[in-house]
């Protein structure tokens, strides 16, 4: 089987899963009863009189069998019309898609530094077993995978937002979110990537664009931290492993330098089970980002949904559930293709 | 057929399982990482389960529920929090709640939901595992792509979606947030043992069992059970301390325990609006989160160095 038709059984494999998932969201939504899952269509479901909210129940379809219920569900998603959130005051899936860019722009900058500091410590560690670096790094990691990532968040909060008021919470400083407010009200701001550090400088407007990165340190800190710990556990675990093996003692044999062992020979080989694990890192940066985002009022997706979720808005945290699924299912995707395209070993067998 | 000779295979049976247990013991012994982890471990059993000796309610306001902290009277219905005082070693929360008691008796309702916990999803898993192993084909099938289903979610997401709904359906967040943490447990198990069965199916003596004329059952429950729960039984114990974390988290975020429960998650929930104003209210954040940091510490120990001398390949060296 070569790597194209892999990819294209994958690919198929996704759509019974989104349908799974979709199943069980539909599934979950039972529990509401018709009266509160008419909320989900209606702006202001507590102004109309019961006869009122009834027939709303009847135009809906929500007192039908269920599975001219799921159908008639189903069609709502496929138009684009995932309901109307009773806390925002929006339609939820506009309400979704602004709301990505901020949270994208976490993801930017934290992702490539969770990749680079992980691998990078977990190698040196794992050359230098035993000794200093590689007990200081253990202790590290054992504290990032023990600290929970929000009270963290909090007493990082507490010390540089509201101690020190090096920065403050949420995107932007106050000031500098108004005028950006006014001037997009003026057309004098256009939104290209919803990134403020691109946008910014796309406007040549160092002094948001610095802002914006002051405001991004602390949640992208929290997120790398955390993330990182992971990393590195398995990258030095990995590389342990391929450091005992013959084809070192090989390449030793033949002469190499030890630079040449360990960053040609047992790198590139210890590599090969990180890529798995880079789907649990997905997962984890996900949740991170509720977390984070929710701590320091960063108004991206996960804040968006967890506030919601508070709120029990039914509407937000099924189409945010969607979409982390989405997002989700296709990282696990491109990481086992990724994985098939470095060891040739899982597509031919 | 004396008991005296079976109780002398038996011995000589176990004998190799004794010896492996002696060794992974000397070895834990020998790990300073994982005899701190077992000290932390104890430290936070000790505390749970002398709770009531430790932290007793001083207030002489009777409580419904043992883990709804008792407010301090004497203090009022203040909303600042007052510092550490000797009556208040841990100082107070929002509305006088003592945080020395919410401390000490989160330490137990941790493990009490962890405990409940990690018995639901071992016991869906090990049915649902065993089945799925057991007969394979169809069954195995639909068991496995309803894993796969929950696991197309990162699990605090679907978790927090199963307390926005049930909250809306009218449970209470704390109910809703312990079935969603099972909900979101048990492929992962049921995974687990189903491989496990796999494994042990093929053997010898369950082909023997079966030419016996053993009923399914009875091979699932005699045969093939004893041989694959203990990895699982290992894995879900070190899951402990994941399992608190995710709870406290979900607390965090306002979707599990009520305010003034003696929940970690939910100490540090009620603290954040102090955060607000720096390090001037430290106590209200700063103390749970010791607590939880010194509870996932010992389990995360523990565990790195169970794996280190569980791992055939990293051991005797």
């Amino acid at each position: 089987m070569g790597l194209r038709e892999y990819i294209i059984r994958r690919l198929l494999l996704l759509i019974p899963i989104m349908f799974g998932v979709v199943i069980l969201i539909f599934a979950v939504l039972q529990f509401v009863d018709p009266i509160q899952r008419v909320t989900l269509y209606l702006r202001n479901p507590r102004q109309f009189a019961p006869e009122v909210i009834n027939r709303y129940i009847h135009i809906y379809g929500l007192d039908q069998p269920v599975w001219v219920q799921f159908y008639n569900w189903l069609v709502s998603i496929f138009e684009g019309n995932f309901g109307f959130s009773a806390y925002y005051k929006e339609m939820v899936l506009p309400g979704l898609l602004a709301r990505v860019p901020a949270t994208l722009e976490i993801v930017i900058f934290a992702a490539p530094l969770i990749i680079l500091v992980g691998i990078w410590l977990g190698v040196e560690s794992a050359v230098r077993k035993d000794k200093a670096f590689d007990q200081v790094t253990r202790i590290f990691s054992i504290l990032g995978t023990s600290l929970p990532s929000f009270f963290f968040g909090v007493i990082l909060s507490a010390i540089f937002i509201a101690q020190l008021k090096w920065v403050s919470a949420g995107r932007l400083t106050p000031t500098l979110s108004t005028e950006l407010s006014l001037l997009k009200s003026s057309h004098h701001w256009t939104t290209y990537t919803g990134l403020l550090t691109v946008d910014s400088l796309l406007h040549l407007r160092l002094d948001i664009f610095v802002d914006a990165l002051k405001h991004l340190a602390l949640p992208v800190l929290v997120l790398v931290f955390i993330q990182t710990a992971v990393l590195v556990r398995v990258t030095r675990s990995s590389m342990l492993e391929a450091l005992s093996k013959t084809y070192i003692t090989a390449a030793k044999a033949k002469g190499l330098t030890n630079n040449e062992v360990i960053y040609k020979h047992a790198r590139r080989n210890a590599l090969i089970p990180v890529v798995t694990i880079s789907g649990l890192l997905v997962g984890g940066m996900m949740t991170g980002l509720i977390i984070t985002e929710t701590v320091f009022l960063f108004p991206g997706i996960g804040q968006w949904a967890a506030t919601a979720a508070q709120n029990f808005d039914v509407s937000v945290v099924v189409v945010y559930a969607m979409f982390s699924a989405a997002v989700f299912v296709l990282a696990n995707l491109i990481v086992d293709v990724l994985y098939a395209y470095i060891d040739p070993r899982i597509r031919l067998g | 057929m004396t008991s005296a000779k079976q109780t002398g295979n038996f011995r000589k049976r176990i004998q190799p399982t004794i010896k492996e247990a002696r060794f992974m013991l000397s070895r834990l012994f020998k790990s300073p990482l994982s005899v701190a982890g077992l000290v932390l471990i104890s430290y936070n059993i000790i505390l749970a389960v002398f709770a009531p000796v430790i932290a007793p309610n001083t207030s002489g306001v009777r409580q419904y529920d043992q883990y709804m902290i008792p407010r301090d009277q004497s203090l009022g219905f203040w909303i600042q929090p007052s510092p550490p005082t000797s009556g208040h070693i841990l100082g107070t929360t929002s509305m006088q709640v003592d945080l020395f008691y919410g401390c000490v008796w989160g330490t137990r309702f941790a493990f009490q939901l962890g405990l409940e916990v990690i018995v639901s999803t071992l016991t869906i898993g090990l049915i649902l595992g065993m089945i799925s192993g057991y007969y394979g084909g169809f069954i195995d099938e639909v068991i496995m792509r309803f894993t796969d289903i929950i696991l197309a979610f990162p699990g605090l997401i679907l978790a927090m979606v199963f307390v926005a709904v049930l909250g809306k359906a009218g449970w209470s967040t704390l109910q809703a947030a312990i079935f969603s943490i099972i909900l979101i447990g048990w492929p992962g198990y049921t995974r687990l043992i189903r491989g496990e069965v796999l494994r042990v199916r093929g053997e010898d003596y369950v082909e023997a069992a079966r030419a016996a004329g053993a009923s399914d059952l009875r091979i699932m429950a005699r045969h093939i059970l004893p041989n694959s729960i203990y990895s699982v039984i290992i894995v879900a114990s070190l899951d402990f301390g994941s399992i608190v974390l995710t709870a406290a988290a979900l607390s965090f975020l306002g979707l599990g325990s009520p305010p003034g429960y003696a929940d970690w998650g939910r100490l540090i929930f009620d603290g954040v609006p102090f955060s607000g104003s720096g390090l001037t209210y430290w106590w209200t954040f700063v103390y749970p989160g010791i607590f939880i940091v010194l509870f996932t510490l010992g389990w995360n120990l523990l565990g790195d160095a169970l794996r280190d001398v569980l791992d055939p390949l990293s051991r005797r060296k």
